[in-house]
């Protein structure tokens, strides 16, 4: 068993060999044909290019990655993700439409990419124009309007491929690669007629950027300062069409709609203008159909669509999941670290209360005044006491039992303290709050306001020396100096009123 | 391309059906009667609630809960079956929630991405464990109804626990045993009978939550109602839905059975009684006309009753006495100088 197996690898890859210095027309069978080889085989096939099956394959599904990922951004920002799956299912009457008419004009060769395009183009724009009539005639809500459309064209188009499938021609002809997508079927004037959608929509979509653009994100402007919303539209929809078609072939009818909306969302999650978005929603499905491209290649009569479609999704959760700024993990990890360093903060200000208490005497604070304090257990206090001597804001003493700040731990304990009661005060004298019910909005703000608003609050209270309780307010020049604040000759509480 | 389109034979494709061919097409077209109405019923309320497109998403990703279900239990039975689309469907509910609220990403973007990528995993499986799913790309899509009559009727006595041991079956008396033999049909229309009417007994049961829940989910927490449980709950019936009609009917044409019942009544009628009724009568003028036209052309019945459903739609939109497009057509012309008039007089 095993010798046998052996030998069938080496009688395979001595054919390979062989064909290397054989013309490369000698391989123009469609892959997926072809059986009993190796997954290694077929990837070093692959990688080889020399096979014009895997270049056509290849250069076809980096083209529909570009065009779809273009005009899926547009359908993504413009909340109208379903029509992408309504237009491209609603292509399918069309598609074999075309094909029973190229079956009429050559019954040879079945497959004219031509006659295909325009008839699931014109079929696809039909599907979208019926959407827009039965929203505009009925009570039905777009999302009705959308399934049903989807649904009715399908099942039109099914109806017509079973019945090309009863043909003697037609049973051969490839219409099944429509449904799920087979790349190894693209061939040389399919590649040139996806290059020219492509190029076509590259063009229009440089050129018009700025109509596009306002289209999209404010519709009511657009109208106001006199862009024609509504051919931009009509131009999306045709665009629309065209990018659905092109990809049926290596795609399949039943899965083009998630290489519209896949790329385009992982690049809507990644960036938040409009250009990078269509850079990397393009990069994205061109790495998603190759990759779809090639694990479709490794197995046999594996159809491409549903690979392509991973390969997006793949991205879109790592996109997902580690976005830098939206990314779950992200900001999981963002909310954890802020948390952490709010508690710090709350222990830097016990600390400080628990002295001040004592009228800053003495050189540091025991962990049981700590615990007392903040109405804890000794050990809650002692594993704060131990975060902030990690983060060299306070240093442990007689066997950690007595907490000592460090210069910086005091700033910032201080100017924790200055929010707290500068916001205190602020509340009181200018929203009229009653002293007693300012204290809790005062412990969220204190840990978010920056330098520039605090001195703001300052020179608004006209530098008040004391809080609406009383306490006394550390200074600016107390938190530079490191020193405790001590009464000023006159003290105030903001708006010049003296004590 | 003169074969294309089957010589038109009256006797073939309107009689033949229902004298010489009856035992099968009684079967095909019971089936389709069933599907259209279970899912029929469900997408009534999916429409209340713009839901339309979730159904559509559920009954997409019922494909790999299915394929994994075969796959690990190793046999069509139906309890694994079921709870393969179960798990799929509350997956599906659950991926849809987190996208959508855990990142930017809206809901219909949300839904579009949930779905494809649970099908794509579902037609991979399918497509690499062809020979032990017992499923293939073409009943993925449009289903195998035509072949519902084929295979070993279910037995009254499948139902009776013990009833099928020999050994049990001599000793039950011989009435019961007469009365465990009768055939009730083929495996699949009894399953999805038992569906229907459970849907119908839900619907009847719960009438007042669903109704509630769908027009005013305000009112509906103000009852008592949890409308998030009713939200799970119809979305668990509409797997289980979706997965017995799956095997005749496939993934995409399903959604077309639970919408466009539910469109065209809501054409014809505001009250929600009769629109469930109109649902049932769309489902069976659907269904056979869809037997005669899937043999006028010789193609897929499943499609073929889809696009008579898509018709009678079309006759309601045009023809719909309340707001139908001849209607509108008239009022327009009718309605225009009445409502000039009182500016006239008042000018």
């Amino acid at each position: 068993m095993n010798y046998h197996s052996r030998f069938t690898i080496h009688h395979s890859s001595f054919w390979w060999l062989l064909l290397l210095f054989l013309p490369l027309t000698a391989y123009a069978d469609k892959i997926g044909d072809v059986s009993d080889t190796s997954m290694l085989e077929q990837a070093v096939r692959f990688f080889t290019f020399r096979d014009p099956a895997v270049r056509y394959a290849l250069i076809g599904s980096i083209l529909l990655g570009i065009s779809c990922g273009l005009l899926g951004s547009f359908i993504v920002v413009r909340k109208m993700a379903l029509v992408g799956d309504a237009l491209s299912h609603a292509v399918l009457p069309g598609v074999a439409l075309g094909f029973l008419w190229s079956i009429a004009k050559n019954p040879l060769s079945p497959k004219d990419p031509l006659v295909i395009f325009i008839g699931a183009t014109i079929a696809g724009l039909v599907g979208t124009t019926v959407v827009g009539l039965i929203k505009q005639t009925t009570r039905l809500k777009e999302d009705t309007a959308l399934g049903m459309v989807l649904a009715a064209f399908f099942s039109v188009g099914i109806c017509l491929v079973t019945m090309i499938q009863r043909l003697p021609t037609g049973n051969k002809s490839g219409l099944d690669k429509f449904l799920f997508g087979q790349a190894a079927a693209i061939s040389a004037s399919d590649v040139t007629l996806m290059t020219i959608v492509t190029v076509l929509a590259v063009v229009i979509i440089t050129v018009f950027y700025k109509e596009f653009l306002v289209t999209s994100f404010d519709a009511g402007f657009a109208r106001a300062s006199g862009f024609p919303a509504q051919l931009i539209h009509h131009a999306l929809m045709l665009l629309l069409a065209f990018a659905v078609v092109i990809a049926l072939q290596a795609v399949g009818v039943v899965l083009v709609s998630a290489m519209l909306i896949i790329p385009a969302a992982a690049a809507y999650l990644l960036t938040d203008r409009m250009s990078r978005m269509l850079l990397l929603s393009a990069v994205f499905g061109m790495a998603a159909g190759s990759a779809g491209a090639f694990l479709s290649f490794l197995g046999n009569n594996l159809p491409t669509g549903p690979f392509m479609v991973l390969g997006a999704t793949a991205v879109f959760i790592l996109a997902f999941l580690l976005g830098p700024r939206h990314g779950v993990v992200v900001r999981w990890w963002r909310q954890r670290s802020r948390a952490k360093r709010v508690q710090r903060e709350n222990s830097l200000k016990s600390i400080y209360h628990v002295w001040e208490a004592r009228e800053f005497k003495g050189e540091g604070v025991s962990l049981s005044e700590l615990a007392e304090r903040r109405r804890e257990t000794i050990e809650e206090a002692k594993s704060q006491a131990t975060e902030l001597s990690r983060y060299h804001l306070a240093t442990l003493h007689e066997d950690g039992n007595m907490i000592f700040l460090t210069p910086e731990g005091w700033q910032r304990a201080c100017s924790i303290v200055r929010n707290h009661r500068l916001w205190e005060l602020y509340l009181t004298n200018a929203a009229q709050i009653a002293a007693d019910h300012v204290h809790e909005d005062a412990e969220k703000i204190e840990h978010v306001l920056g330098e520039e608003v605090v001195r703001q609050l300052e020179r608004r209270l006209d530098y008040a020396t004391k809080d609406p309780h009383g306490r006394l307010i550390p200074s600016l020049s107390d938190v530079r100096k490191g020193t405790a604040p001590s009464a000023r000759p006159e003290e105030s509480i903001g708006y010049g009123r003296r004590l | 391309m003169n074969d294309f389109i089957p010589k038109f034979d009256f006797q073939h494709v309107f009689v033949a059906p229902w004298t010489t061919e009856i035992t099968d097409n009684i079967w095909v077209a019971l089936m389709g009667f069933l599907v259209t109405t279970a899912c029929g019923l469900v997408g009534n309320y999916l429409i209340l609630r713009r839901m339309a497109l979730v159904g559509d998403a559920i009954s997409h990703s019922v494909l790999p809960g299915l394929a994994i279900a075969f796959l690990v239990s190793n046999s069509r039975s139906s309890t694994a079956m079921f709870l393969g689309a179960l798990a799929a469907g509350i997956v599906t509910t659950v991926i849809i929630e987190i996208i959508h609220k855990k990142s930017r990403v809206k809901q219909d973007s949300a839904i579009g991405i949930a779905f494809t990528s649970l099908f794509a995993i579902g037609v991979i499986l399918v497509s690499l464990y062809a020979s032990k799913v017992d499923l293939d790309q073409e009943c993925v899509l449009y289903g195998e109804i035509g072949f519902v009559h084929l295979g070993e009727f279910t037995k009254v006595s499948d139902f009776l626990p013990g009833a099928a041991k020999e050994g049990t079956a001599d000793a039950t008396p011989g009435t019961l045993a007469a009365l465990g033999n009768i055939p009730l049909g083929p495996p699949p229309v009894v399953r999805m009978a038992f569906v229907t009417l459970l849907t119908f007994l839900l619907i009847a049961v719960f009438y007042k939550e669903l109704l509630v829940s769908s027009f005013d989910p305000g009112l509906a927490s103000s009852l008592g109602i949890n409308a998030t449980l009713v939200h799970y709950a119809l979305m668990c019936w509409l797997s289980v839905v979706v997965v017995s009609a799956f095997e005749s009917v496939g993934a995409i044409l399903v959604i077309a059975m639970l919408i466009l019942p539910g469109a065209t009544a809501s054409l014809l009628s505001h009250r929600l009684p009769i629109m469930l009724f109109l649902t049932v009568l769309h489902a069976a003028f659907s269904s056979v006309l869809g037997i005669h036209l899937a043999r006028t052309l010789e193609c897929s019945t499943a499609a073929a009753m889809v696009v008579m459903a898509t018709v009678l739609f079309t006759l309601a939109w045009i023809f719909s006495p309340s707001e139908g497009l001849v209607r509108r057509c008239f009022r327009s012309r009718l309605e225009e100088p009445s409502s000039v008039l009182p500016d006239s007089k008042a000018a």
